[in-house]
Parts: structure tokens; sequence; C-alpha cells
């Protein structure tokens, strides 16, 4: 029988998520609870570095000592984050997997907010008016001229002004979800509960208007 | 016509049309759908709806990417 430390079975065990246990030190005391957090932190900075230079085109104003200023922010909110809901972690992936997103979402959302910082988000309704084809697709150009006339319809009777202004703003101005809800007062999961809305009152309009197929 | 031949700017427009997560669903799960997804299992019969969002939802899908990303890259370092 081999040693455990080159048995592939026990490798296998050790890889299998949830069995990596340095995380239940995150809700120990004194040295223990540190060395933990140490090693969390270390975790999450490397999450938010990778995210952070990944994105790093959409900030051509920032020197890589600003981007590292950046990810060491976004490291130290996700860890806030991550000890807070500690309790939330129940093994369906490894730990690692796991606190890893808490570090991407966070140095994703500052990424977006600090490159629409100095941007006005026009909410201006009439902007969805200037709503142009993307391009020729498959489809025959008729008719999809007049799926986007019932479209353009669709916005502006369908729906109520605020669920046309999140539209409007996160799809055709492409302004990303988390700078919107900042603007607004509001958070990502209930702007996109509205989008989802306008969305699905868009497409009721669109098959009420005998597009069903279209849609489908 | 159908839904596969609209124009990128109408499917955005009209979502996804299919049952789908919220934000908050999405992130709950992204972990364990991505390592689902890298270890080939059918993650998206395991998480319904996830796929949709991540159709529908931008953000989320930027996320999704990345987690992707940083895992794959872990594997081969």
């Amino acid at each position: 029988m081999p040693p455990a430390d080159t048995n592939p079975d026990m490798s296998a065990l050790a890889a299998a998520p949830g069995l990596e246990e340095w995380h239940l030190d995150l809700d120990a005391q004194g040295p223990r609870r540190e060395e933990a957090v140490a090693r969390l932190h270390g975790i999450l900075l490397r999450a938010a570095r990778f995210e952070v230079f990944r994105r790093s085109g959409a900030l051509p104003q920032l020197s890589a000592v600003e981007l590292d200023e950046l990810a060491q922010e976004a490291a130290d909110d996700a860890a806030v984050s991550v000890l807070r809901r500690l309790g939330d972690f129940r093994g369906e992936s490894s730990f690692r997997t796991w606190a890893y997103k808490f570090a991407l979402l966070e140095a994703a959302v500052k990424v977006r907010r600090r490159a629409w910082r100095d941007r006005e988000v026009t909410l201006e309704p009439e902007h969805w008016e200037s709503l142009a084809h993307a391009g020729p697709g498959p489809a025959d150009d008729a008719e999809s001229a007049a799926l986007l006339e019932v479209v353009r319809d669709g916005i502006r009777t369908a729906l109520t002004p605020r669920q046309r202004q999140v539209l409007v703003a996160v799809v055709l101005e492409g302004v990303p979800i988390d700078v919107l809800a900042e603007r607004l007062g509001s958070n990502r999961n209930a702007l996109y509960k509205m989008l989802h809305d306008a969305r699905r009152r868009l497409r009721s309009h669109v098959a009420e208007a005998g597009y069903s197929e279209a849609i489908e | 016509m159908t839904g596969r031949d609209l124009d990128p700017t109408l499917l955005r427009l009209l979502g996804p049309g299919e049952r789908e997560l919220d934000c908050d669903e999405c992130f709950t799960q992204l972990n364990r759908y991505v390592e689902l997804e890298l270890a080939g299992e059918p993650a998206d019969e395991h998480v319904p709806g996830m796929r949709s969002h991540l159709v529908g939802c931008p953000a989320c899908a930027e996320e999704h990417e990345s987690l992707r990303a940083l895992l794959e890259l872990d594997s081969v370092s």
C-alpha cells in the first residue's frame, strides 16, 4: 500500500469540494483565526487582481499601481462579505471557489463604477426612438423591420416609465446594471427584476401583435 | 423568422424568454455551477434557469466568465 500522501484516492479526496478544512478556523479565536483570515485575504486578493487586470481595458486612465489599489479595496470588501456570510457556505463547491466569487463581484463592480464615474447616465426616454437595426441578420429584412416597429411601439405603450428607463439604459445605452443601480439608489437584483418584467411585457406585446413565432 | 434569427439588439431587448434565476440566486449558485461545468457535468440540469439568466444579464455573465477563467488558470498553475 502506498503512503497516504501519494495514494491517488487520498489526493482526490484532498481536492474534493468542501474538504479544505482551514476555513473552519475563520470561526475560531486568536492566532488560528488570524492565520485563516490572512489566508482568506490572500485568496481574495488573487481573485480581485485577476478581475481588475482582466477588465483594465475599461480603465485606461489608471496606472498599474492604481489598478492594484482597486484590487486591494475589492479584496478588503470581499473579506468583510465572506466573513459575514460564512454560514451560507454549504460545501457545494470548494471553499476557495465560493470565496472567489465574492472577490470577483466586488472587483467587477468597482471597475464598472470607476469606468462610469465621470460619465453621464442618460435616462431620456426619447433615446430609444433612435433604436436602429443592429445590422443585417439572416432573417427577412422586411419582417425584421416590422418586428422592430412592434417592439418600438411596445417600449412606448406597454412599459411603465421606470421599466422604460431601465430597459433603455441597460440594453440600448449599455449602462452596466451596477452603475445604474448606484445612480438610482437601487441594487442589481431589483433592477434586473424590473428589466425582466419589462422584457416579459414586451414579449406579450409582440405576441399580441402576431409575432409569436418570431420570439419563440 | 424564429427567435434564433433575431438580430442582437432585439434579442437583448426581449431577453431569453425562459424561466431564469434572478441575480441573487445566480450569485448563490455560481460557484456550484462553474465547478459542475468544469467537471463536465450537466450544469444546466443541476441549476435550471442559470443559463437563461447568463444570457439575459451581462453583469452576471461577466462574473461567470471570470470565475470559470480563474479556476481554469488555477488548474494549470
